[in-house]
This record gives structure tokens, C-alpha cells and sequence, in this order.
């Protein structure tokens, strides 16, 4: 998903192989010496930005604000209103106030506002983009020709469910849900908010969005346009703000859903929390997704489906492609050109668009990668460092890199980096490629490389993950459900299927 | 003509196409008299039983849909087989309904093991050149809880839907009307069904609900009759590990309109999305 959709083989242009690999002389500027293209387009930021409730922006009750961090230069962008039970409160108030009418309001015409919202996207979509960048850290590449337009799709195509919702549940007649509590990640801000706010409106429901401390911008203009677009006040809700106003929103007896997408042991502690309630859950969590090259696999695109599978989004993707499982028999070949490829990814700017690998969102979760690459040094795995881009002076950054010599039980095998961190281990036979990559609490993604049709379906049915992707990896759609097995979460989102969360059957 | 002294029975557990004691040694009469008696299974027995259907449970998915259906429908000819014996283990007022009811549920289900999947999964109609389709897999091992009343009904309509959907469970079956329960394993154990997809075991809620809960080798739990503190406590134990809980609220369990569709399948069902690229 690191280049515009057209499918495959990638159109990113690898080399051809050559009988024997030698490594690219990464120390030669002049091989990759392009002029920076920086996006120069510069949207308004207000010095401070209120919550969104009731169809208007206003400062939270305590009058508390946190400041909002460009992670590529280190500078406070703004300031946003830090909500606490007070601001959740209203919020809900303001959710719950809306849903009768809304809820009534025919399909059709609650399509049109999603038509309108859809637009709205793609009409500031340059102006997202770049708030997007500066606020997360990824590179305008991927905020222009992925999250943005993504977004917008995923609002167009929930549009047009709205008048058709019983079509969907065979013999059942959906109905809302109600208030909906809705709980995003940093990783893709305003493509989370979309997966969260499109099938909960278009299912008649209302909702209150708490997106994540560190880039609540492009909610908030999402907000905005809610706000152009005339939708009923109080039907989307933004609250800002850290943990504590998530957890007032997950208790909050006023709430009849709750949608998080995180870390699973966050998750956990929700699914504790609402057990004493009447509160639907769907919970989208971590993952440790397996990617497993076979030999008759076609080794370039593979490589590029490496790379798209782990560097996307610096790594801060929950269906990451962090576990390789390569085919011994063509590991070193792998190997090798997974260095070459590695060498030429372009680290820096996040606003130049040649650039492939942005900034790590935050200074916390650089030091949390930093801590996975020491424990895969100590724990006796191999760190291949092979990219040499020149860093920024300021921000947060990790070159792309990958360990091998991993061993299953090592953390860097184990745990969720969420960083541009690949652990490569090698297997035998098909049997073993499965029982090892199905060797996980996970089961969010998985990806498998062979030209070999029977075995592909074969080892896609026993892969124990919600999304599997073969010959391919990290390809998302409005129309293709997504969510994971086991303790990658609960529930489905997009497509039809995404629709069950937010309705009564 | 002397009165001949009748042979009182003692009801075992179903594990694992096996019918053994409970482990602890603990069997509790039924009723007033000598006449019978069951098996206080305890959670050893539980972890046992759990093993045994995690064993079973991959070549159980593995079967052709329309082959779990034909076993499905053999096992409501082994019911029907033991109607009377059934019918006379059932408190009810309608014992006989109960198990007409009961048994035509089965049938229900085993005719939706090789539609399913037609109903609940799609193709999707992504934008690029690639074949995008969900299928609906088994979630794996679901821990049954089952009403104490109707003890056979309210048993057989939450575990059809269950293997219906590829996946194997244990049952934790009435406490107070256990020996229904009781005989339809003697059904299921001749019946086809591969050992070890429905085990059975008898016991007390509070006791065992908990170990339930907290299983991580549970997937799912699919569970009727319970009161608010014990769902409340199912639901905590189950975020352990994050199983999928569905807890059947005020239900007639005669209403077919409200037991029967593919919607008691599907909390048992993983959605798997599978993208392939199309090219030449």
C-alpha cells in the first residue's frame, strides 16, 4: 500500500536479479541524490482548538489544553482542548440529545449527508494531507494517495448503505445501536475516524469521537466538516484528549457502544469494564502478522510485498507483516535482496514526497522501538542496519531495519514493535510455515508469496487472521471487512460485514 | 410374583466420545429416591473436556459442510430413537413437545451447515484489479452454559448452532434437570458425531461458570438462564483472553422466529478476508 493501488507486480521499479547480488554502494549520493520536493501547500492552524460538541468548537470545561507535536521537527504545533469527565459528559449528552431525529431521519437522507461528508474529504484533501503529515509524521505520499482518499471512499460507500441496511442482515430488520463511543489510534487519524464515524452514521446511529493524544488535528477538521455540511448538531461529537477521557467515555452510562481501535491490552482492560453493562463492544487490537515467502514464490514482488508489509507507515500499522517466514531455501537470496531494497528507502521529510519512511509519531514510541531493537541484540538475534539515510537534526526517527537469526520465543518475535522493525525466520515445510505463524495470541493479518494456486488457498484457509492477503499485502477498501482472530479483537470493519457492530439484529 | 428391585443408574460426563466419572469422585443423587444419580464434574473435568474438543475440532472443521449436516440430521434420528426415554427425563409440562421441539431444531441447523456460508459471506467489490472475498471460518472451542430451563431445549438450541458452524464445545448442562442432558449424549455418542465435538458435563454453575470464563483455550462462549452477576462475571473472565460472548436474554425457547437463523451461527464464525491480485 506504499504506492497508488494499480495492483500487481508493484509499480515500483525493482532491479532485475542478477546472478550474483552485490551490495548497492549506499555511500554514493549521486545514485540516489534527488532534489527534496516538499509539499508547499500550508493549511491554517489556529493557535488552539476546542472540542466539537453539540455542532460547536468550545474550550473544555476545565479550560485544560495539551499541546500537539510535529514528531519531524519537534515543534508544538498548536494547543487542543484536554476534555475530562465534565466535556464527556456533554458530549454524550449532546449524542444522545441528536439520536431520536437523527435515527428517524429516512436512509436516504441520511446518505446525503455522508455523500456530502465524502466530498467534503476529497474537496480539503490536499489541505488533510498535509495537516495529517505534520501532525503523525508519515509521509505525504501516504496521507495523499492512501489515508485522504481513503477516508473519502469509506464515507461514499457507507453513503449508500444507509437506505439499504436490510439487505444486509438476511431476514432480520437492523436497528441503531444509539450513542456510540468511539476510540482511535495515532497511526491514521483521520482514516480511523472514517472506519469509526461512517457505518456508525449510516446505521442511524450518533457518536463521540476521542481521537488520539498525539494527532487529534484531522478529527477536528473533520469536525469542521460536519459543521459545513449541515449535519444535525450532535450527531458526531469530537472530544480530545489522553487516556483518562477515553476511560470516561468507555464508563460513561450513557454510552450504548463502544468502538476501540488499540493496543490489546488496552482492549482488555475495556472488555473488563463493560462487563457489568449493556454495552456493545468491537475491538480492533494488536497484532504480530505473519508474512511467509515460499521458493516458488515470484522473489521480487514478494520483496516489494516485504516492504510495503513492514516499512508502511514507518511500522505503526496493527496488520504489519512483523513476523517473515522465508522458505530456507531461498532465505539468503531473500536476505540479500531485502538489503538492497532497504538500502535505497528514502528516510526523512515527511513533507518531501520522495520520501518513503516519516518520522516515528512520538518520542515515546521511539523509545519503545528502541527497546525492542535492544532486546533483539541482547536476546542474540542479528540486526541488519543497512539503510544509511541522513537523519533530520530534530524529530524522531528509525531507519528501517530487520533482525534475522530470531528464535520464536524471543521478545522481537513475540511482541508488537509497531515500529519499522521486521523479525525474518525460516521454516521447511508448508506444515511448519502454518503451525508457526499460527503461533500467536494474534490473528490480524497474514500475508503468503507463492505462485502455486491449490497451496496458496490451502495454507490462506488454515492461517488463523482476519485479513489474508496473498501475493499482495496491506491493501485496504471501504468494501473489504477488516478485524482480527483471537486477541487481535472483536467485530469487523467496513464492507458489509463491518455493518453488524452498529446495529440491533 | 416378588416386586423386582429396579437398577439405579448413575449419569457420566461425555468426554471425549468417552463417558467417564467425574474425576473428583462426586456424583449427586436426583430427586428423592435411589433411582438415579449424576456426575459433579469439577474443573479438572472441565480442562478435559476442553482438550478433547480442541483435538476434535480442526478435523470437524475439516469436514465437508454437507457431511457435518448429514451428521447433524443423524444425530436427530437418534434422538428420535429415544423419544420416550427423552421425554420421561424432562420435568416439563410438555415433555413430549419439549423433544419434538428439540429434535426438529436439530434438523433446523443441519440443514444450514452447507448454506451458511452463502448467506453470511460475499464477494467484495474492491477498487483494483483483485479477487476480495470473506468466508466465514469456525471461531474453534465454545464453552456452552446452558438454562436450567428447558433443560433439553434450551441445551439443544445453543449448541446446533454452534456445531453447525464447524466449531467443537463443552457443555456445562442444567443443574437442576441434569438427566435430559444426560441421555442425549448417549444420543450424540452413537450418533456419528465425531468424539469429542460436544462434550457434556453436569455440575454446578457457580463452581464451574468461572473456570468457564477464564479458559484460554475457550474461543467463545455461548450461554442462556443466567442471572446478572453471573453474566457480569462470565463477561470479566472472558476479556482475559478475549472471547466472543453471547448471552441469550429472556428468550421463549419454542419461538422458532427468534432461535432459528443464520444469526446464531455467526457469533460462533471468524470473518476471513481474503485478497488475491488479478492479472495475466
Amino acid at each position: 500500500m506504499t504506492t497508488a493501488t494499480r495492483g500487481e507486480p508493484s509499480p515500483i521499479p525493482t532491479p532485475r536479479p542478477q546472478a550474483v547480488l552485490t551490495p548497492l554502494d549506499t555511500g554514493s549520493e549521486a545514485l540516489w541524490a534527488y532534489d527534496p520536493a516538499p509539499e508547499r501547500i500550508r493549511p491554517e492552524i489556529s493557535p488552539t482548538y476546542g472540542l466539537f460538541i453539540a455542532g460547536r468548537f468550545a474550550p473544555s470545561a476545565s479550560g485544560a489544553t495539551m499541546p500537539t507535536i510535529n514528531p519531524a521537527t519537534d515543534e508544538t504545533i498548536c494547543q487542543v482542548a484536554q476534555g475530562d469527565q465534565a466535556d464527556v459528559d456533554r458530549a454524550v449528552q449532546a449524542a444522545r440529545d441528536a439520536l431520536p431525529a437523527w435515527s428517524a431521519l429516512p436512509g436516504k437522507e441520511r446518505a446525503k449527508y455522508l455523500f456530502r461528508i465524502a466530498r467534503r474529504i476529497q474537496e480539503r484533501a490536499r489541505e488533510l494531507a498535509v495537516l495529517e503529515t505534520i501532525d503523525g509524521g508519515k509521509p505525504i505520499r501516504e496521507s495523499r494517495d492512501i489515508d485522504i482518499p481513503l477516508a473519502a471512499a469509506h464515507f461514499f460507500y457507507h453513503a449508500g448503505w444507509c437506505d439499504k441496511l436490510r439487505y444486509a442482515f438476511a431476514g432480520r430488520e437492523p436497528t441503531p445501536v444509539g450513542v456510540c463511543g468511539q476510540i482511535i489510534p495515532w497511526n491514521f487519524p483521520l482514516l480511523m475516524s472514517a472506519w469509526k464515524l461512517a457505518p456508525a452514521l449510516a446505521c442511524g446511529n450518533t457518536a463521540v469521537l476521542k481521537p488520539a493524544e498525539t494527532t487529534p488535528l484531522t478529527a477536528l477538521r473533520l469536525g469542521e466538516i460536519c459543521k459545513e455540511v449541515g449535519l444535525p448538531d450532535g450527531v458526531v461529537n469530537i472530544v480530545t484528549g489522553a487516556g483518562e477521557t477515553g476511560a470516561a467515555l468507555v464508563n460513561h452510562p450513557g454510552v450504548d457502544k463502544i468502538a476501540f481501535t488499540g493496543s490489546t491490552e488496552v482492549g482488555k482492560r475495556i472488555a473488563k469494564a463493560v462487563a457489568g453493562t449493556r454495552k456493545k463492544l468491537t475491538l480492533e487490537l494488536g497484532g504480530k502478522s505473519p508474512n511467509i515467502i515460499f521458493e516458488d514464490a515470484s522473489i521480487d514482488q514478494a520483496i516489494e510485498g516485504i516492504v510495503q508489509g513492514i516499512y508502511f507507515n514507518q511500522g505503526h500499522v496493527c496488520c504489519a507483516g512483523s513476523r517473515l517466514f522465508v522458505q530456507e531455501s531461498v532465505l539468503g537470496d531473500v536476505v540479500a535482496r531485502l538489503e538492497r531494497r532497504l538500502a535505497s528507502l528514502r528516510v526523512g521529510d515527511p513533507l518531501d514526497k520522495n520520501t518513503d519512511v516519516g518520522a516515528i509519531n512520538s518520542k515515546a514510541q521511539l523509545e519503545t522501538i528502541e527497546h525492542y531493537l535492544q532486546a533483539g541484540r541482547s536476546e542474540g538475534a542479528t540486526l541488519h542496519e543497512v539503510n544509511t539515510s541522513t537523519l533530520p537534526s530534530a524529530g524522531s526517527w528509525c531507519r528501517p531495519c530487520f533482525f534475522t537469526g530470531v528464535q520464536p520465543s524471543q521478545t522481537i518475535a513475540r511482541d508488537e514493535i509497531f515500529g519499522p522493525v521486521l523479525a525474518v525466520m525460516s521454516f521447511r515445510t508448508p506444515d511448519e510455515a502454518i503451525s508457526r505463524a499460527n503461533n500467536s495470541p494474534y490473528g490480524l493479518a497474514a500475508g503468503v508469496w507463492t505462485d502455486k494456486g491449490s497451496k496458496i488457498f490451502e495454507i490462506a484457509s488454515r492461517l488463523k487472521a482476519g485479513v489474508v492477503w496473498l501475493n499482495t499485502y496491506n491493501k485496504f477498501d471501504p468494501a473489504s471487512p477488516f478485524g482480527g482472530f483471537k486477541e487481535s479483537g472483536f467485530g469487523r470493519e467496513g464492507g458489509m460485514h463491518g455493518l453488524r457492530a452498529y446495529v440491533n439484529l | 410374583m416378588t416386586d423386582r428391585l429396579s437398577v439405579t443408574k448413575t449419569y457420566k460426563l461425555l468426554i471425549g466420545g468417552k463417558f467417564p466419572r467425574s474425576e473428583s469422585g462426586r456424583v449427586t443423587p436426583v430427586g428423592d429416591g435411589p433411582g438415579a444419580y449424576v456426575c459433579h464434574a469439577s474443573r479438572k473435568d472441565l480442562r478435559d473436556a476442553v482438550e478433547a474438543a480442541r483435538a476434535a475440532q480442526p478435523a470437524w472443521a475439516g469436514a465437508t459442510s454437507f457431511l457435518r449436516g448429514q451428521i447433524l440430521y443423524r444425530l436427530g434420528e437418534m434422538m428420535e430413537g429415544k423419544r420416550d426415554e427423552l421425554a420421561a427425563a424432562l420435568t416439563a409440562s410438555d415433555a413430549s413437545g419439549e423433544v419434538a421441539h428439540s429434535i426438529d431444531r436439530v434438523l433446523h441447523y443441519a440443514g444450514w451447515c452447507d448454506k451458511y456460508p452463502q448467506v453470511l459471506g460475499c464477494a467484495n467489490p474492491v477498487s483494483g484489479p483483485y479477487h476480495n472475498f470473506t468466508v466465514p471460518e469456525p471461531v474453534g472451542v465454545v464453552g456452552v452454559i446452558c438454562p436450567d430451563e428447558p433443560s433439553l431445549l434450551g441445551l439443544v438450541s445453543l449448541v446446533a448452532p454452534v456445531i453447525a458452524g464447524g466449531s467443537s464445545c463443552v457443555v456445562l448442562a442444567s443443574e437442576t434437570s441434569p438427566i435430559a442432558p444426560c441421555v442425549l449424549a448417549e444420543a450424540l455418542a452413537t450418533s456419528d458425531l465425531p468424539a469429542g465435538v460436544v462434550n457434556i458435563l453436569t455440575g454446578f454453575r457457580d463452581e464451574l461458570a468461572p473456570h468457564f470464563s477464564s479458559h484460554s483455550e475457550i474461543d467463545a462462549i455461548h450461554a442462556g438462564g443466567l442471572n446478572e452477576d453471573q453474566s457480569r462475571v462470565l463477561r470479566e473472565g472472558a476479556a482475559e483472553n478475549l472471547k466472543r460472548v453471547t448471552i441469550r436474554e429472556d428468550l421463549d425457547w419454542t419461538d422458532d422466529g427468534a432461535c432459528e437463523d443464520p444469526w446464531w451461527i455467526e457469533p460462533f464464525l471468524e470473518m476471513k478476508t481474503i485478497w488475491h491480485p488479478s492479472a495475466t
